[in-house]
């Protein structure tokens, strides 16, 4: 099975648990990154035109929150991913079925961690821009926050896309 | 990056952006502005903006009240949210924000070196001076015979020492040579705020470009209008143009020869943006040339602030607070002196 270059037998002597838990990493890792990212976006904004009109707090925190989703996708994608590890014995590492195995779960953390990464910064800018907005005239806010919602979405086609993509990670039967 | 700055500009300028913003919610609209065109007195004025944002700094003041009070507070309030600004801004916003200002210090300096020259006092020039253009040393520039006094002993401490060195002569300063050194210490000014603000790159370098085109061009031709008549040769009227903007430079060359007003309209008329402004005005007047180029810039500052993540907004609030500075003046002014038929010859609405 091993190609004829030195780097792809190189890339196929990796266990696949490193593939696998690179993708754990990134599910959670990028994903809070993108989290942390939007929130601050939009809570600089929202902090500094709190100052001239107060009320505008508590509505906009929406936005922060569907920032943070965006974290609690990819720590619950992380959970999900971390489930699907299993040992196989040694003879079996480099198995193709383990090696799809590995793949299948590291692909699928990296799109989890991406979409969310994206999405995250989707929802901040447009957060701080609500914020500024509903300042000024507060029949903006709805409107806004429908376009929030669409970018939120799509955080969740990612995760949904993940699980698919990590549910048929299996790793080869135990031989006795 | 041209476009993605919306992923990192909340980082240093996100609080003072949303600042900015909140201030400009506060500037007078067309619904205050009839309001105080209805005043009688001046104790009407007072009482109308106190249920604005102004409230505050007039409160205290006894009647009988002085326009010269009423517009001193009203930039006291711009002063102190200034300030505020400044402050808490990081760099490169807190040199933005500097650069603002050196157009009030140069005016600043250009008033006590005339007034020293016509023998007033030091300490009622610097009464009179504008506020965000104060700067430590400025009480010594009554000392100063010529410029090159002026530039040794004061202007080398402070930030518009690189502005001087087109200017420097051993000549002794008179009335002109004071309003050639005013408009070229404001030409480098000019030319040095654009290629900051093109170093910005970005949403700030595109509008402010546009912003401070349209002030070197209106300069251009107040320059030209002011000096048509005087002994300003053609060459030294060319050499007071700045050295961008849309007349940038074929418009210059034809200003430069033109000796009334009717040329300079036929000059400008050339170029779309302004063909609108000289359009307002019928032949052979200029009195509304002032205030149409008021409401041009208005236009264009208001438009600033459809963009958000630059540092533009903060230009545009500037300049439109001392607009309703002006137009709280010009209004006091007319209703002190029961004028108020002419109200509205000088008012620039903003929304």
């Amino acid at each position: 099975m091993a190609g004829s270059s030195s780097w792809s037998r190189a890339l196929m002597q990796i266990s696949p648990y490193t593939f696998a838990s690179i993708g754990i990493a990134i599910s959670i890792g990028v994903s809070v990154l993108g989290a942390a990212w939007g929130i601050y976006i939009t809570g600089s904004s929202l902090i500094g035109a709190a100052i001239k009109a107060p009320r505008i707090t508590s509505k906009n925190l929406i936005s922060v929150i569907f920032c943070e989703a965006v974290a609690i996708y990819g720590v619950i994608v992380a959970i999900i991913l971390q489930t699907k590890l299993e040992s196989v014995p040694d003879s079996q590492i480099y198995a193709p079925e383990s090696l799809r195995a590995g793949y299948a779960i590291f692909a699928s953390g990296i799109i989890v961690g991406f979409a969310n990464l994206v999405c995250g910064l989707c929802v901040g800018i447009i957060g701080s821009s609500c914020a500024l907005s509903d300042a000024q005239n507060s029949t903006l806010f709805v409107k806004i926050l429908v376009i929030e919602i669409f970018g939120s979405a799509l955080g969740l086609f990612g995760v949904i896309v993940g699980i698919i993509m990590s549910s048929q990670a299996t790793w080869p039967a135990k031989t006795a | 990056m041209y476009g993605f700055e919306a992923l990192t500009f909340n980082i240093h300028g996100g609080y003072l952006e949303a600042i900015v913003r909140g201030h400009r919610s506060g500037l007078l609209t067309v619904a205050d502005y009839n309001n105080l065109c209805q005043c009688e007195t001046l104790d009407d004025i007072k009482m109308h903006l106190s249920a604005t944002e102004y409230g505050p700094y007039l409160q205290n003041e006894p009647s009988p009240l002085h326009t010269t009070t009423i517009v001193e507070k009203c930039t006291l309030k711009l002063v102190d949210e200034y300030k505020h600004m400044l402050c808490q801004a990081t760099e490169p916003l807190s040199t933005f924000l500097e650069y603002i200002t050196y157009g009030h210090m140069i005016d600043n300096v250009v008033l006590i070196v005339t007034g020293t020259l016509h023998e007033r006092d030091v300490q009622e020039l610097l009464e009179k001076c504008h506020p965000l253009g104060m700067f430590d040393s400025i009480a010594t520039l009554a000392v100063a015979q010529n410029m090159r006094e002026l530039y040794r002993l004061v202007l080398v401490d402070t930030p518009l020492a690189p502005y001087f060195s087109e200017c420097i002569t051993s000549e002794d300063l008179d009335d002109m040579n004071i309003e050639i050194m005013r408009n070229t210490l404001y030409k480098a000014y000019l030319e040095d705020f654009y290629k900051f603000c093109q170093k910005l790159g970005g949403a700030t370098a595109e509008i402010m470009s546009d912003l401070l085109a349209f002030e070197a061009d209106r300069r251009a031709v107040n320059i030209t209008i002011n000096s048509i008549g005087t002994e300003l040769t053609r060459d030294d009227r060319r050499k007071l143009y700045s050295n961008f903007g849309l007349l940038y430079p074929y418009g210059h060359e034809e200003l430069a020869v033109c000796e009334d007003i009717d040329q300079v309209r036929g000059v400008m008329e050339k170029y779309p943006p302004y063909q609108s402004i000289f359009a307002k005005m019928s032949y052979g007047e200029s009195q509304m040339l002032d205030k149409a180029f008021y409401e041009e810039e208005v236009k264009r500052l208001c438009l600033a602030f459809e963009q958000q993540f630059h540092y533009a907004v903060f230009f545009a609030y500037m300049r439109l607070r001392e607009q309703e500075i002006r137009n709280l003046m010009w209004i006091s002014e007319c209703v002190a002196q029961n004028q108020k038929s002419r109200i509205h010859d000088s008012v620039v609405y903003m929304f």
